[in-house]
């Protein structure tokens, strides 16, 4: 049993340590925001936050995260209010959407670190996130808007 | 703890008593979407669900028969119905409408379909749910008529309102449902009763897509979400070697594993099934099977390419197809003044839609039906496949449509769906079978490689006056999509394929041969407009015989990068152009390159599209930059290669895509004005691009790239040569 707080609620998980997270929030809590792209850390589209770092579920064993704050896309904000989802939507930023999630946790962690980044910066942060769509102009446009309009 | 299923509800007419309101069924005929009352459809011999349906609180629910891979056809669909109804956008519902070909299917060469490919959405649906959507305004036109007791052509309407100038009396849609009646028979609608351009409320001005709410929370539904109860997981491992069946496996120690329920063979590979997915996927990865022999056993993709297709085009025996034939193109290279020859080749590629190939699959008690979940392209197909896996009728099948994380033209089939009732058969339990991204790779199914010779004869003037295209490889139909360049008009032509099989799975890939078609016409017409020391728009514009559309959009693009216009140090333009599914679009591509690491460097695009009506110009603009980077990605990067009959590439490691550090600083996309109906978006952003990089790079280096993708080795091997 491996406890750990899930957007803000304690949770225990009753499964093999090695089990990598992201199937641990998809499949054993029932979270399916976020998303399973390649499963070895190459495409970003399970990515969540591990006490504030943007982390790669998939790669990321349950027993590693024991006593440790684990945010998912569900947990960022309620009701979308978070500026990154206000500003996708503004944007229009997603197509087929499946990679959002982990766009939006990636560029989450950006602005927590810093709040009025320059776009090499956003671009240096991002460039682990694939987006199949190609909606990279739009995630840059979404993240400016946000750390603009707060 | 377990999510409900949250797709949207599929209406079913039965449903529907009680609700109260207008339903508006869907007729069954030759000529594609058309209404008819509830009353004349309960008497059909059919089961017809409700395509529209008004509520008394104004409600307004429409359903989309447009999948949704994110090219946003499912809000434009019903906006295109909206319209000609004259709703209130902001009360309309959107809802799937079911895997029911016969009823819900766009009409093309006289068969029903629902595919979603193509380009087709908007293009095949819009005078359909225009002439449904005034049909439904006719009907409430008719009902406040009568209530008032006035002529119904004294009536207007304004959004989701009926309205009579006269006396200054309206009535809402809603009150209209409560007590409205919708006659047996429909009214028809002229076309010339349709809104004109100018009285468009929604068509042309862009509406946020409905979806993309759910797309930054979380909730979106794919189905890699859908979880039932008792669902347990499969996790496949097919053929390295295609197409080729299992033969005997470790099943004993695989059985023995943690979680594991069991094994179960497919045509061409094997399934475990446990109660966790990473436990399947432990089971799958442990898996070691002895496979048959395939067929592309010994295959090498490398070795084709470069030899074997070359071998093909001048044997005199090879198998051939004409694709076209326009004039008389030997007379016309009998009596040139100058002819021209290139060869170009191009790679396998692979669709890397995001969300790996997945279905779930849940039989009744019975066992005799079986409902299915699944983001497809074709959900018409996809419930045939299943229904044919499992030797059902179709009607025995409940197909549930989900958003896809991309589709990009694999998700046609429903191999996967078939493989996860199968799966769920035998284990006699609600499945999700979901293929990992190691499996997605190898088992492509890829984009074909190709050989392209091509052949030009110029007249005295300097006129392109005869034209020959041959493309050789495995793929049948695929290869030659793009293949006719029918904005040049060539006086005369012919066009031919030259086939072999090789056993590798092969599908249809966001325009398909398009990708290698476009790019070898577009470089070669480059290439004699050099030789015969033009600029490539000039040449383009004086010895092509230019369509008007193909002329306006070189002129506009032409205009958008300022074409004439000195560029930076180290930069240069490169122009292209291309057809598909009745669009046309001209970009140019601006360039730099690293000489010592090979890198090209897109920085800057422009493309000029005539799309004919644009529906929803922000949506479409999205879809285009989409195919824009799609179409870089292919040029730059990706590349499938198979050796000894299997796929070499496995992951993002090694078929790698575009990132954002590779993104084009600018892309600028124009729709020139045009007043004719829509044709295709989702594809004509990414043909031209591998001959705008091709041709910048020419005019950077006097070098000429033949073989796409335009990797840096392929680059620096270019450069030294």
């Amino acid at each position: 049993m491996v406890s750990f707080t899930l957007n803000d609620r304690s949770v225990s998980v009753d499964a093999d340590p090695n089990t990598p997270l992201l199937w641990v929030i998809r499949d054993h809590i029932g979270l399916t925001g976020t998303k399973y792209g390649c499963g070895v850390a190459l495409c970003g589209a399970c990515t969540v936050h591990v006490d504030g770092a943007a982390t790669r579920s998939c790669s990321t064993d349950l027993a590693s995260v024991a006593g440790k704050k684990v945010v998912t896309i569900e947990g960022l904000s309620p009701n979308s209010s978070h500026p990154l989802q206000k500003a996708w939507i503004a944007e229009q930023v997603p197509q087929c959407g499946y990679c959002q999630s982990g766009q939006i946790m990636q560029a989450a962690e950006l602005l927590a670190q810093i709040p009025k980044p320059t776009r090499t910066q956003i671009v240096a942060h991002m460039d682990g996130n694939i987006c199949r769509c190609g909606t990279y102009h739009r995630i840059i446009a979404a993240v400016e808007r946000a750390s603009r309009e707060g | 703890m377990t999510i409900a299923i949250k797709g949207p509800e599929i209406s079913r007419r039965g449903m529907l008593a009680g609700l109260g309101g207008m339903s508006f069924c869907l007729a069954f005929g030759a000529d594609g979407v058309n209404l008819l009352s509830e009353a004349q459809a309960s008497t059909g011999a059919h089961q017809i669900g409700s395509w529209v349906r008004i509520a008394p609180n104004g409600t307004i629910t429409i359903l989309s028969a447009g999948a949704e891979m994110g090219q946003g056809s499912m809000t434009s669909l019903p906006l295109i119905l909206a319209e000609e109804m004259d709703a209130d956008w902001a009360k309309v519902v959107i809802e799937w409408a079911p895997a029911d070909k016969a009823n819900y299917g766009y009409i093309i060469g006289g068969n029903r379909m629902m595919w979603i490919v193509g380009s087709r959405a908007v293009m095949l649906y819009y005078d359909q749910l225009r002439t449904a959507g005034a049909q439904v305004r006719k009907v409430l036109l008719t009902n406040a008529a009568e209530t008032w007791g006035v002529d119904a052509a004294s009536l207007k309407t304004e959004p989701s309102v009926v309205v009579h100038p006269a006396s200054g009396r309206r009535m809402s849609y809603g009150e209209i449902a409560a007590s409205g009646k919708v006659p047996a028979t429909l009214p028809a609608v002229a076309a010339n009763e349709l809104k004109k351009k100018s009285e468009f409320r929604l068509i042309g001005k862009s509406v946020p897509r409905r979806d993309i709410p759910s797309k930054v929370n979380g909730t979106a539904q794919y189905a890699m979400d859908v979880k039932v109860p008792g669902m347990v997981y499969a996790s496949t491992l097919h053929s390295p070697v295609h197409n080729t069946a299992p033969d005997t496996w470790n099943d004993a120690e695989i059985k023995a594993m943690a979680g594991v329920i069991g094994t179960v063979k497919l045509a061409n590979g094997v399934a475990v099934v446990a109660d966790r997915f990473e436990r399947a996927k432990a089971g799958r990865d442990t898996l070691k099977v002895a496979w048959k022999k395939g067929k592309a056993e010994g295959f090498n993709s490398e070795q084709a390419l470069a030899q074997d297709y070359a071998k093909i085009h001048n044997d005199p025996a090879a198998q051939k197809t004409t694709i076209d034939s326009k004039g008389d193109a030997d007379a016309a290279f009998a009596g040139a003044a100058k002819v021209y020859k290139a060869e170009y080749r191009s790679d396998f590629g692979y669709h890397a839609q995001m969300e790996p190939l997945n279905a779930v699959a849940r039989f009744n008690d019975a066992g005799d039906k079986v409902e299915i979940w699944e983001g497809s392209q074709a959900p018409d197909v996809s419930r045939a496949a299943v229904a044919k896996a499992l030797g059902f009728k179709e009607e025995q099948v409940d197909f549930h449509q989900c958003y896809m994380g991309g589709g990009f033209g694999r998700r046609t089939m429903g191999d996967y769906a078939a493989e996860a009732a199968l799966v769920a058969r035998e284990v006699r339990r609600p499945v999700k079978l979901l293929w990992t991204r190691e499996e997605d790779v190898a088992q492509g199914m890829l984009r074909p490689q190709a050989f392209q010779c091509l052949e030009a004869a110029l007249d005295g003037s300097g006129k392109v006056v005869g034209w020959r295209h041959c493309v050789v490889g495995d793929g049948g139909g695929l290869l030659h999509t793009g293949i006719k360049p029918i904005y040049y008009a060539i006086p005369n032509q012919f066009i031919e394929r030259r086939g072999i099989s090789h056993g590798i799975k092969l599908k249809h890939w966001r325009a398909v041969g398009h990708v290698f078609n476009v790019f070898a016409i577009e470089a070669f017409v480059d290439q004699m407009a050099v030789d015969q020391g033009m600029d490539p728009l000039e040449f383009r514009l004086q010895r092509m015989s230019l369509t008007p559309k193909a002329r306006k959009c070189f002129e506009t693009v032409a205009q958008m990068c300022d074409w004439k216009a000195k560029r930076p140090e180290g930069r240069a333009l490169g122009l292209s152009v291309s057809e598909r599914s009745g669009s046309l679009g001209a970009g140019v591509a601006e360039i730099s390159l690293d000489r010592a690491s090979g890198k090209v460097k897109v920085h800057k695009v422009w493309v000029a599209i005539d799309g004919g009506t644009i529906v929803q110009p922000a949506a479409a603009k999205a879809n285009i930059e989409s195919g824009i980077i799609y179409g870089l990605s292919s040029v730059l990067h990706e590349r499938a290669t198979v050796k000894d009959g299997v796929v070499e590439q496995s992951n993002f490691h090694d078929y790698t895509v575009m990132r954002m550090s590779d993104l084009p600083e600018e892309m600028h996309v124009s729709f020139v004005e045009a007043d004719t109906r829509p044709t295709g978006l989702g594809e004509i952003g990414n043909p031209f691009i591998a001959g705008a990089v091709a041709n910048a790079f020419h005019k950077l280096t006097g070098k000429r790239l033949y073989h796409m993708p335009f990797t840096p080795e392929r680059v620096l091997a270019t450069l030294k040569a």
